[in-house]
């Protein structure tokens, strides 16, 4: 029993090492890729560099406001009708729940070659109506609408789960009608009683869709945006060093993001108990 | 492409979506509670119509950011595009059987295979990692990996691609320091892109699989061990069947995974190794031999149909797997 033991315990580290190095290496290699000159030292020229390099602050920008303008949208549309959904209309909730996962069936290539598909009745059948403008106005390189329809699509799975997974751990019903008891309208009931109970699926929703929005590369490159994740794979191909930084740079706020995510849940939780 | 995180169990909870009716929903216990029951009846049914209302921009928003799309591809796929000889618009299979064809043939099937390959890696390996986990005695290091493991899964794309180039590329470190191009390593194949992709679909596997471990009785191991059972006859008789419906739909959701990458191979290797995706962002930048321009959107259907074959075979296992971490 004791070598059996002793036997599980040498399986378990040896698992654990082989993995420990598969994940460890590709980091700390490119940690020194990052920084290494070539003549044996050390430079952080790619890190300061990253600020002055043409395009960096404008895709950044794009990019931010992108993802802030998503979770907006995401919200907004998806909030109100799971909320609907619990509380006047049990039947749409199956409805809404097999729109939100048909996302996930249409792989992102796919989904972004039938956006081009749209796109090209513009030009195509469009010519003479209204709907050419629109087609042309989401088109707008500063601000493109398009890709914000694409995000929110790509998100709802995800932050579907997210809202589903705080209304199951509260009373939307019972709530609602204890505020409108004490005499509240229905607005009110469901922004100063719902929204705040459910203020850490929502929070868990909209870093999903922030991480989402960031790292999308495949719609905005094949439409021929330039978002940071596409300046990040355009400047990588002239500077390695500096995309290996930012690389380097973006999972670290990735992991930033998640771990002050986590910490705000566990806060909360104790707040709770 | 954006993985998927732990899927959750779909077990909707009967009592809460039924609450919505009118009726004995709540006790109303007070006198004045009673008396301000009287206009509920009317408001009551005016809120009913605000709840279609309230979906209704969802619905909206989806018909036109998702119906469009498909019918665009439905469409597409059958018809001749407006560059062709005839003005375009006349259905057609042309699309469809091209698309099945010679190179397209060819990246769709490596794609199926690299996916099955890395899928099935991912699976092997994540298994006996995430037990090593999560039966670690240590609280602090199992949430450092599964936190660890949620920030990876979600790490494809191009920020991947650029540090596996700077460890494994041509001239990356551990490339360099091993002297690994001598021994005919290159990052940029087949065998290339499957270690970098392992590297989200790993931690993704340890996600998805731990709850499922986790779900596993330590009294099952005992009751083995006690009936003479060795470790591996218990994996054998006992875990394994168990788990079996959460590792294949775990394996379904990494080759799904897999399958729909884009960036990651599309910053790396290029064209170098044939993909599904990287032909249909091919074709889609004009690359395509004039007429041809719809083949794209034939090629989208290509992968729309894979991919739901792999959901179909994903949503009944998850089903099945929920009933045993109930």
């Amino acid at each position: 029993m004791a070598r059996l033991i002793d036997r599980i315990r040498f399986g378990r580290g040896l698992v654990l090492l082989l993995c420990g190095v598969y994940f460890a290496v590709p980091l700390a290699a490119s940690l020194y890729f990052s920084v290494d000159d070539n003549k044996g030292g050390t430079t952080f020229r790619a890190y300061t560099e990253l600020l002055n390099a043409p395009g960096f602050t404008d895709s950044l920008v794009l990019s931010l406001e992108l993802a802030g303008v998503t979770v907006a949208v995401l919200l907004l549309l998806l909030v109100p009708a799971m909320l609907a959904a619990r509380l006047g209309a049990p039947r749409l909730r199956p409805v809404i729940e097999v729109l939100c996962s048909l996302p996930l069936v249409v792989p992102v290539v796919a989904l972004t070659t039938g956006i081009i598909g749209v796109l090209r009745w513009g030009p195509d059948y469009l010519q003479d109506t209204p709907f050419f403008q629109t087609i042309v106005a989401i088109q707008d390189p500063g601000f493109p609408i398009v890709l914000i329809i694409a995000y929110v699509l790509m998100a709802l799975p995800f932050a579907y789960r997210a809202i589903d997974a705080g209304l199951r751990g509260v009373d939307v019903v019972t709530l609602v009608e204890a505020a409108r008891n004490c005499g509240a309208g229905w607005l009110r009931a469901v922004l100063t009683v719902v929204l705040p109970n459910l203020r850490s699926a929502l929070l868990n929703a909209a870093v999903l869709t922030v991480a989402l929005v960031l790292g999308e590369f495949t719609t905005a490159s094949i439409l021929g945006f330039a978002p940071f994740s596409v300046w990040i794979s355009s400047n990588g191909k002239s500077d390695g060093q500096m995309s290996v930084a930012v690389s380097m740079l973006s999972l670290l706020i990735v992991w930033l993001v998640l771990l002050l995510m986590s910490a705000v849940g566990r806060g909360r939780k104790a707040a709770r108990s | 492409m954006t993985t998927a995180p732990t899927p959750v169990p779909a077990s909707a909870s009967a009592a809460q979506s039924g609450g919505g009716a009118p009726g004995p929903a709540t006790p109303a216990p007070t006198a004045s509670a009673r008396t301000a029951k009287a206009p509920r009846p009317g408001r009551r049914r005016a809120g009913r119509g605000h709840a279609w209302l309230a979906a209704l921009p969802l619905l909206l928003f989806f018909v036109i950011g998702f119906g469009l799309p498909a019918v665009a591809i439905a469409i597409g796929a059958f018809t001749t595009s407006s560059d062709a000889p005839d003005g375009g618009g006349t259905f057609t299979t042309a699309n469809l059987t091209a698309s099945l064809q010679g190179a397209y043939w060819t990246a769709l099937w490596g794609s199926v295979k690299l996916s099955l390959l890395t899928a099935l890696i991912a699976t092997v390996v994540g298994l006996p990692l995430a037990q090593a986990v999560a039966t670690s005695r240590f609280r602090m290091f199992r949430e450092a990996v599964m936190s660890a493991s949620g920030v990876l899964a979600n790490f494809g794309g191009v920020p991947l691609a650029f540090m596996f180039v700077a460890t494994l590329g041509n001239s990356g470190e551990v490339t360099k320091k091993l002297g690994l191009t001598a021994h005919g390593w290159s990052l940029y194949t087949f065998s290339g892109l499957s270690v970098v992709y392992l590297y989200f679909l790993v931690p993704l596997m340890v996600i998805t699989i731990t709850p499922a471990l986790e779900g596993l009785r330590v009294q099952w191991r005992e009751a083995a061990y006690n009936n003479g059972a060795t470790s591996l006859q218990y994996w054998r008789h006992v875990a394994l069947p168990v788990l079996l419906p959460s590792l294949l739909g775990g394996f379904v959701l990494l080759f799904g995974a897999s399958f729909a990458a884009y960036a990651t191979a599309e910053a790396m290797v290029g064209s170098s190794v044939p993909l599904i995706s990287m032909q249909i962002g091919d074709a889609l930048s004009g690359n395509v031999l004039v007429g041809q321009g719809n083949l794209a959107l034939a090629l989208g259907l290509d992968m729309i149909v894979v991919a739901c074959l792999v959901m179909a075979v994903y949503l009944p296992l998850q089903r099945r797997s929920a009933k045993w971490l109930a």
